[in-house]
């Protein structure tokens, strides 16, 4: 294997975090500081560092280096470029909470770099051994820092249930990745597809290898039957943490089961499209129906991120340019309305302890603080899909990706399983305007945050008029991206 | 000047921009009340060169605006109006005033928030009668749930919450099906979401059987109509008076016009293969709205019933297929808006008095509050349709071209017309001259000007409407024959034998011009007969018409 220059500069972001992550470890054991201000803005200037050098070097078309395992193209700076966004997003969302829980510590902080540098390396991978190691480098990042709160007997069960499942589901991909190397003889995603579409591989191995990289996959996902880990992590996590589990980590999710499934086994399209139709249908019933009976808000929300990864699965099995495109949109504004939902749990959890996780803690909110009630609303009536917040024009674009692969009858489970959805996003909206407040206790939050709230409130309506150009990014990046290999 | 294509637009816009403003206002109620009442009056007012600009010669939309809004999915910012719509959108600017009047006292709590609702549904609503976009209309078809949601839950009555989530989750039931429809027809009719060129295509029927029902789903609820009626009474009953008002006057119209602008022209085989199920439903609808209506102790419950009642003769007049009927269904339309909203207008002022809606609580009122009774007096019998009042043109219009096409139909119709009558004279009996069940310190005084104020207008076009229909019906005229001569052809079509669907553009091609023309006259002809009744210029235009 040569060692060419020329290949660093695809790869500039990735060497530029994880450089930053090291120097952020040593300068934060260095350096006595209150509040560890200077390391959060180090991580800070490290994110818009990324986001530049990603701008920067964009070059059109398909950039590949280090011999074809791992790949630059559109769709890897958007994705990348967004999870940039919505970790900045979350750190600055959570670092009041975290900092009142002695939990915003250097360690977590460069724990949130290594776990950016995993999910960059698995937007790019085109190798499965790449997406391998970058996925790990997330799971393994995300298991600490949920596991960063030592005492709290909650988080460590989350942490050691993350990890076991989590384990599980990667020792599930290695053994596929292995099997579909014995099939076709290589890990690299293009040459993996040349291989099958010669039909030279012997059939039952290549599909028996897709089952457990199907099955690795939905536990990634979180998808039903492999979605139990999901609420309990959810709910164990600290909600900033939690944050950052269910926002940023879904884009890459994305892109791993994109470049897997479309650019490695697109010739599979119709023995994975008929897998994805079941996980998709029993993540759209177990998650709302089970959403329904919670009555801690984190919890709901972990089954209505099962029910949101259904859907976003509608997308991929579409098996079109169009559907690709719908689920990238999908993955982007759920990742952007999740962050949105925790961190108004965030915004009304006090320095003292108190958590705002449970439904009871929204009821009133919009005599308490009429501006931030109204937010949540938009957050909400975007998670139900109703118009005109952004949630309704991605579960559009994803039904008519479905509808015209000729699935009609799933977009009408899709759409039934969306009104029992609305059933409790609307109760939220209920318990904030219907019912009197419960406690009068002021919302001690600062004004940064909730200025970052309304940007992500009135983002959701915003993009919700004027959705095109996204939209249009997202089948654009795909197109260019998945389909010219 | 503002542009004449921007003030379908600007109807749109101004309300929100009304809602903007007052969300960033301190909170001061009188003014928030004050900045509200001169927003709906001054969209009222854009809205008037809808009437008088309006080219009643045509049937084609007019104020065309068109956008691009999303051009990846060829979504079009389109909107519109044509003789089937322009009546609705003057009566939605109508009565948004009135709701803000009629709000001024009712409404104590949470004003800012309130006015913030009401602007925005009235943006909404306008949105959905102009969009000549089916994914735009689709958009504000929902988003008009969102502020009627909070009306109902936020300022409601006891069962408010209740209430609000089953008109939420009722109407998205509807709607979501729709949806599924109205990607299927994007695909099928050639990746377009314009309603024009949509209508203008032709389907297969297994595609329209499945159309027909998911667009059937969506209106019925809405409308509603029996067996989807039973979210209507609660949410009428808990939702604050303007709510009630702009649900029943504006609100219910936006299932009845999705039948006339949707369900008919583009599926026109099913809507005809289906339409004795639809005239079925509809005379339930009006004998049991009707009958329940006979039963209710509860003033709102009434007038909610009575609803369920007249818009079973809006569906009816719709899927009677004939000039009549249509004329008489949209006219009826406009018509409920006016004396339904009326009344409830009236039974929220007098729930402001005695704090009850029970007709014994509010009953006995005799002589002591004069403009009252009266204005109850006249609003109810223009409810059912005395002669020299709207609702007999319309009611009457409905009957005729039911008569037309079926005589047991129409039969079964004036069974309900009788039971309107009943009900209403009923009901009117024990508000002036019933027992009285009132607690002593309840005083019950007469309306104020304000009162007054909000139900001037609506009087006048009771009048209006009921001794001069004539500029009403010039205005949806071309448009009806136009969508009647669409439906006829197209059953002219289906009678030559061996036709399938790939023969029927060709078909219609080689139809002559005159051939739908005649069609029309006939249609008209029998109108005109059958109008000699009237005391107006109804058969003398129609006459001309013919000659």
């Amino acid at each position: 294997m040569n060692f060419v220059l020329s290949d660093l500069m695809p790869v500039l972001p990735e060497v530029f975090a994880l450089t930053m992550a090291c120097v952020i470890l040593i300068v934060d054991l260095l350096v006595r500081q209150n509040g560890k201000l200077l390391t959060y803005m180090l991580v800070q200037l490290t994110l818009l560092g990324c986001a530049v050098i990603i701008v920067g070097t964009h070059e059109n078309g398909v950039v590949y280096a280090f011999n074809n395992m791992f790949v630059d193209d559109l769709m890897s700076d958007v994705l990348k470029l967004l999870t940039c966004l919505a970790l900045a997003m979350m750190l600055a969302y959570s670092r009041q909470y975290l900092s009142a829980r002695g939990l915003f510590t250097g360690e977590f902080m460069v724990l949130v770099l290594f776990a950016l540098l995993g999910m960059m390396v698995m937007i790019s991978g085109s190798h499965f051994l790449t997406l391998y190691v970058g996925l790990e480098l997330l799971s393994l990042s995300l298991y600490t820092i949920v596991a960063l709160q030592r005492d709290s007997s909650v988080a460590i069960e989350a942490s050691m249930k993350y990890f076991v499942l989590g384990a599980l589901a990667s020792s599930l991909l290695l053994y596929g990745m292995s099997m579909l190397y014995g099939a076709t003889g290589t890990l690299e995603l293009d040459a993996v597809s040349q291989a099958i579409q010669s039909g030279s591989a012997d059939k039952n191995l290549l599909v028996f290898g897709l089952v457990f990289m199907v099955s690795g996959l939905a536990f990634k996902l979180g998808v039903v039957p492999f979605h139990m880990w999901v609420p309990d992590v959810y709910q164990g996590a600290p909600t900033a943490i939690t944050m950052l589990i269910g926002s940023a980590p879904k884009l890459a999710a994305f892109a791993f089961a994109a470049r897997i499934l479309v650019q490695g086994l697109q010739p599979l399209v119709e023995h994975w499209s008929g897998m994805l139709i079941i996980l998709a249908v029993a993540s759209m019933a177990v998650g709302n129906i089970s959403a329904i009976a919670q009555t801690n808000l984190k919890r709901m929300f972990a089954y209505s991120t099962i029910t949101h990864m259904g859907f976003l699965l509608l997308g991929l099995l579409s098996g079109s340019v169009e559907g690709y495109g719908a689920s990238m949109f999908y993955a982007v504004v759920y990742a952007l309305m999740s962050l949105g939902g925790f961190g108004m749990i965030l915004l009304l959890s006090r320095a003292d302890g108190f958590e705002a996780d449970t439904l009871a803690d929204f009821k009133g909110l919009s005599r308490r603080s009429p501006w931030l009630a109204f937010l949540m609303l938009l957050l909400m009536f975007s998670m139900a899909g109703v118009p005109p917040t952004v949630g309704f024009y991605a579960k559009f674009s994803v039904l008519k990706a479905v509808v015209e692969a000729g699935h009609i009858w799933l977009a009408v489970v899709a759409v039934v399983f969306s009104l029992i959805g609305a059933f409790y996003y609307l109760r939220i909206v209920k318990l904030m305007y219907f019912d009197a407040p419960e406690s009068h206790a002021p919302i001690t939050c600062e004004q940064d945050t909730v200025l970052l709230m309304s940007a992500n409130g009135l983002g959701v309506l915003l993009l919700g008029l004027l959705p095109g150009t996204l939209m249009s990014v997202c089948a654009v990046a795909v197109q260019q991206s998945l389909l010219l290999h | 000047m503002i542009h004449e294509s921007n003030l379908l637009s600007l109807l749109i816009i101004l309300p929100l921009l009304g809602a903007v403003m007052i969300g960033f206002m301190p909170r001061n109620d009188d003014w928030g009340r004050r900045i509200t009442l001169a927003f709906t009056l001054l969209v009222f007012a854009i809205s008037l060169p809808l009437w008088y600009l309006f080219d009643t010669s045509s049937h084609e939309m007019q104020f065309v605006t068109r956008v691009p809004w999303i051009p990846a999915f060829n979504i079009n910012y389109a909107v519109g109006v044509d003789g089937i719509s322009v009546l609705l959108v003057l009566l939605t600017t109508l009565i948004a005033p009135m709701c803000v009047l009629c709000s001024w006292k009712a409404i104590d709590s949470r004003v800012k928030e309130y006015m913030i609702a009401i602007l925005v549904m009235e943006a909404m609503l306008i949105g959905v009668f102009v969009a000549l976009d089916l994914f735009l209309f689709f958009v504000f078809w929902e988003a008009e749930l969102i502020p009627m949601f909070l009306i109902i839950g936020v300022w409601g009555g006891q069962r408010r919450v209740y209430a609000a989530l089953k008109f939420f989750l009722y109407t998205m039931l509807g709607s979501l099906p729709m949806l599924v429809a109205v990607l299927a027809l994007y695909f099928t009719g050639g990746e377009t979401f314009d309603i024009q060129t949509l209508s203008q295509g032709t389907y297969s029927e297994t595609f329209q059987f499945w159309v027909f029902w998911a667009f059937f789903l969506a209106f019925a609820i809405k409308v509603p109509m029996f067996p989807f009626h039973t979210w209507l009474p609660d949410a009428h009953v808990e939702a604050p008076t303007a709510g009630s008002v702009m649900l029943a006057s504006v609100m219910l119209k936006l299932g009845t016009y999705g039948f006339l602008r949707f369900s008919l022209p583009i599926t026109p085989d099913a809507s005809q293969a289906f339409a004795s199920v639809v005239v079925i439903l509809s005379l339930i609808a009006i004998i049991w709205g009707s009958y329940m209506a006979l039963v209710q102790t509860d003033l709102k419950k009434l007038v909610a019933y009575s609803s369920v009642g007249h818009m079973g003769f809006v569906t009816l007049g719709i899927f009677v297929f004939n000039t009549q009927g249509i004329e008489g269904a949209i006219l009826q339309m406009i018509n409920h808006g006016i004396t339904t909203g009326a009344l409830f207008l009236m039974v929220g002022m007098i729930y402001e008095r005695t704090h009850s809606r029970l007709i014994s609580d509010c009953g006995g009122l005799r002589m002591t509050v004069p403009i009252y009774v009266t204005l109850m007096a006249i609003f109810s019998f223009a409810s059912f349709g005395l002669p020299g009042t709207n609702a007999f043109v319309g009611e009457f219009l409905v009957m005729v071209g039911t008569f037309k096409s079926s005589i047991l139909a129409g039969a079964i119709a004036l069974g309900g017309v009788v039971l309107t009558v009943a009900y209403m004279l009923w009901m009117l009996q024990r508000l002036v001259w019933g027992e009285n069940t009132r607690k002593d310190d309840v005083v019950v005084t007469d309306m104020n000007s304000r009162e007054i104020a909000t139900l001037l207008p609506l009087l006048v076009l009771v009048f209006w409407i009921g001794f001069h229909p004539q500029p009403f019906l010039d205005r949806m005229r071309a448009s009806v024959a136009h969508l009647v001569s669409e439906m006829s052809s197209v059953r002219d079509a289906r009678h030559i034998e061996g036709l399938n669907d790939a023969t029927l553009p060709q078909i219609l091609e080689r139809r002559p011009p005159h051939a739908a023309m005649a069609n029309t006259v006939a249609v008209n002809r029998t109108f005109a007969d059958s109008c000699r009744a009237l005391p107006c210029q109804i058969s003398n235009r129609d006459r001309n018409q013919t000659l």
